[in-house]
């Protein structure tokens, strides 16, 4: 069963893959503010002169 | 903020690829929908079979592929490209990968169109496209990924929407298992056997087709919910934490679930376990999505009464949380002994596929289309029809779908008070799913009259309106760090992308270690077990690869489970080591009709060839397809001996003779078989496809009674 080493290692690889990335975007500030952002894509930029919100 | 000091820059929004991309969303939906409408329709009517290029063998994966990779994936796309760019403030990277990306992807769904029904696949689920396709579909994914991390890296906006976390675990995850699905030897430019074999390729395939429900049905749909649901709605999701922290939670559970697909197989009991315990883990980030998408629309639900739009997303969400709970309980091993190989997976599927999928599919369309268009939706009648007929739809599929399976499974297990099968006859139960199909059919044609109403509601809206291709808009840039130190070495603009630098260096490192590891390990690691297990003979392996090309493997499994009434009705149960030179395993997933593991011996052959020509003169109401043309074709040996080459190029212990006599060996073998039958006074050429089919049916599961 030398595929259990392959998918066991694949799985385990992207598992850290994902923690890394996940310790990166808390370094990086991008999980600083968790309230604006949800709000900040509802404010369309286009030529819409009211913005109503 | 700081980025307010930077002037505006004026910039334009590709809309032309969200068109493109919807417009084809729509075709191959409607497409992949009639395909399933009428293999639906030979679940009953085995005279729906027309031709061989029609039977449902091979057209049931066109089916799915087309849905699949089709419809939803041309959906993904469409949203992503329209939700990226809004996003990031940025145009896509760059033009010519989305022509590429786009005219690519419909070249690869033509290809599938053309070789599915022409019987050339890899029969492995969902991931059925013989190699030449598998590469087209590499480039093609690259090409998406290099424009996606291309924009972000342009971007105007310095926080990632939770949106884009989800698009960017869709890219990374699809191309490793995409890869590690297609380890396959090509014999010729249509031909390739998989470098796995038995167990270890049961593994492989279904790590992948659990993996592909995750990050191509799953995460690219919350993302995409993550951003369609509050601007339909006009309000912030309802807790932007729980959307990052079910994120995190879901993708890194979902990759370990997989073997939850091989529960009571030869697999060890282990990894079946890891695999439950992880599916069971899966309901908290599941309905973690599922909730805060609902409750989004908290203090909203007036306007989903007025809005049909957000109905089809309560809708399309709802299905979501019933299926991934559903699904947990699936594969809880005393649930699963019922449920798996019976009619009630496919509910499960279909559910999510047709629910959420396919309705958040529809309310994406419906509300990005008049705006790119620059138009109001050309009819509110019809959308609304389209939602009530596409609702009544699923329930008129999924419902007698239950009921079937239910019926299904406790039918098969049924046993009389003396200890005998109660059913013992398989086509019992196949007979008595029959009106349930009936009515599934139904309710998949009323789905396909809707995708046809929404069809025809968004082209007039397009011809009504006129398309914004290149959509205006400004932002100021943002501070980037090369500004800072404009004259740094190479090195530094790399260093400063840790998240760019580890997916590419991940990506190579993956594809590096699988072309260079897998192949040798895998070889290896295929130790016959069971000394009495063979390698098939020439005449044996060339009627496998009609039984692949067939497509049997759709309705027939070969797997014995450890399960009384199983080994009652089919005989001993599945060993790993029977399976050993098995590539591609032919498990199968589902039993439409009975398991074949031990079918050699079972009947003669002239009982074969009466049934493989008309199925109802052996079993009386059979739905199982004639298949006359394979008593016409000629078995084409001209390959033969290269096959045997490829197999012993993968471990299969063919010695040289063997190799060198191939072809002599399998017209010696046919000979046989024919000669057999003419006693019974069958008159049938030696050379024709029946006989290696038979030959390979014959052989099925012998090996350890000898």
């Amino acid at each position: 069963m030398a595929i259990m080493y392959i998918m066991i290692g694949l799985s385990l690889s992207m598992s850290i893959g994902f923690v890394i990335a996940f310790i990166w975007s808390v370094k990086s500030g991008q999980h600083d503010d968790l309230t604006t952002p949800g709000m900040r894509i509802l404010i369309d930029e286009k030529k819409t002169k009211n913005r109503n919100l | 903020m700081s980025t307010q000091s930077n002037p505006l820059e004026q910039f334009y929004y590709d809309n032309k690829a969200v068109r493109n991309f919807a417009i084809a969303t729509i075709i191959w939906g409607i497409v992949g929908m009639l395909v399933g409408v009428i293999i639906a329709t030979q679940l009953f009517e085995p005279s729906a079979n027309f031709t061989q290029y029609g039977s449902f063998g091979r057209i049931r994966p066109l089916h799915t592929n087309a849905v699949i990779f089709a419809f939803v994936g041309n959906a993904i796309f469409a949203g992503v490209y329209y939700s990226l760019q809004r996003l990031l403030k940025a145009r896509m990277f760059s033009d010519f990968l989305t022509g590429f990306h786009f005219w690519g992807w419909q070249a690869i769904i033509v290809a599938a169109a053309i070789t599915l029904p022409l019987g050339i696949t890899t029969s492995h689920e969902y991931a059925e496209l013989e190699w030449p396709i598998d590469i087209a579909i590499t480039l093609v994914w690259v090409a998406f990924g290099i424009n996606m991390f291309g924009t972000i890296l342009n971007r105007r906006e310095r926080h990632l929407y939770v949106a884009i976390w989800f698009y960017i675990a869709t890219f990374v995850t699809i191309a490793v298992l995409h890869l590690t699905n297609s380890m396959q030897l090509p014999i010729s430019i249509f031909k390739s056997y998989y470098v796995y074999a038995g167990v270890q390729d049961a593994l492989v395939q279904w790590w992948y087709g659990h993996n592909a429900v995750a990050f191509f049905l799953t995460t690219p749909f919350l993302g995409l919910m993550y951003y369609f649901l509050p601007k339909m709605a006009n309000r912030p999701v309802y807790s932007y934490r729980l959307s990052i922290l079910h994120f995190w939670a879901l993708i890194f559970i979902y990759i370990w679930a997989g073997p939850h697909h091989l529960l009571y197989s030869s697999l060890p009991d282990w990894a079946q376990s890891l695999g439950v315990v992880f599916s069971i883990m899966l309901i908290a980030p599941s309905w973690g999505g599922m909730i805060n998408g609902l409750l989004t629309l908290r203090g909203a639900w007036d306007q989903v009464r007025e809005n049909t739009v957000l109905k089809f997303m309560v809708v399309g969400i709802t299905t979501y949380g019933m299926a991934t709970f559903e699904g947990p309980m699936l594969s809880l091993k005393n649930i699963n002994a019922i449920a798996h190989f019976t009619d009630w997976i496919v509910a499960h599927v279909q559910v999510g596929a047709l629910g959420w999928n396919g309705f958040l599919t529809f309310a994406i369309l419906y509300w990005m289309i008049p705006r790119i268009f620059q138009t109001k939706l050309y009819s509110e009648k019809l959308l609304k029809s389209h939602f009530w007929i596409a609702t009544i739809g699923i329930a008129f599929y999924a419902i007698p779908m239950y009921i079937s399976g239910f019926t299904q499974g406790m039918m098969w297990k049924q046993f009389t008070a003396e200890g005998n099968l109660q059913y013992g006859n398989f086509l019992d139960t196949t007979l008595q799913l029959i009106p349930m199909h009936q009515m599934r059919a139904f309710g998949g044609t009323l789905y396909l009259i809707g995708a046809i109403l929404m069809a025809i509601n968004l082209f007039k809206t397009m011809a009504k309106g006129v398309l914004l291709a290149n959509e205006p808009a400004e932002a100021p840039a943002l501070i980037t760090i090369e500004e800072k130190a404009p004259d740094a070495h190479w090195h530094r603009w790399i260093e400063k992308r840790p998240i760019q630098l580890l997916l590419a260096s991940l990506i190579m490192i993956l594809i590096g270690s699988l072309i260079e590891l897998v192949p040798t390990f895998m070889i290896k690691s295929n130790v016959p077990t069971i000394a009495a297990v063979k390698p098939y003979s020439a005449l044996e392996l060339e009627g496998r690869d009609i039984y692949i090309r067939e497509g049997c493997v759709s309705c027939h499994s070969q797997l014995v489970r450890p399960i009384r009434s199983e080994t009652e009705r089919y005989g001993e149960f599945s060993k790993s080591g029977e399976f050993v030179y098995d590539h591609p395993f032919l498990w199968g997933s589902k039993r439409t009709g009975p398991d074949l593991h031990r079918e050699g011996g079972k009947y003669n052959n002239s009982w074969h060839y009466y049934h493989m020509r008309e199925p109802s003169s052996m079993s009386p109401g059979s739905i199982m397809p004639g298949y006359d043309w394979l008593y016409e074709q000629t078995l084409n040996t001209s390959m033969t001996q290269k096959k045997l080459e490829a197999m012993k190029t993968l471990g299969v212990p063919y010695d040289d003779i063997q190799i060198t006599n191939a072809v002599s060996d399998l017209n010696l073998q046919a000979k046989k078989i024919q000669t057999q039958m003419e006693t019974e006074k069958i008159k049938i050429g030696a050379d024709k496809e029946i006989i290696a089919l038979i030959a390979y049916l014959q052989r099925l599961g012998t090996d350890i009674n000898k």
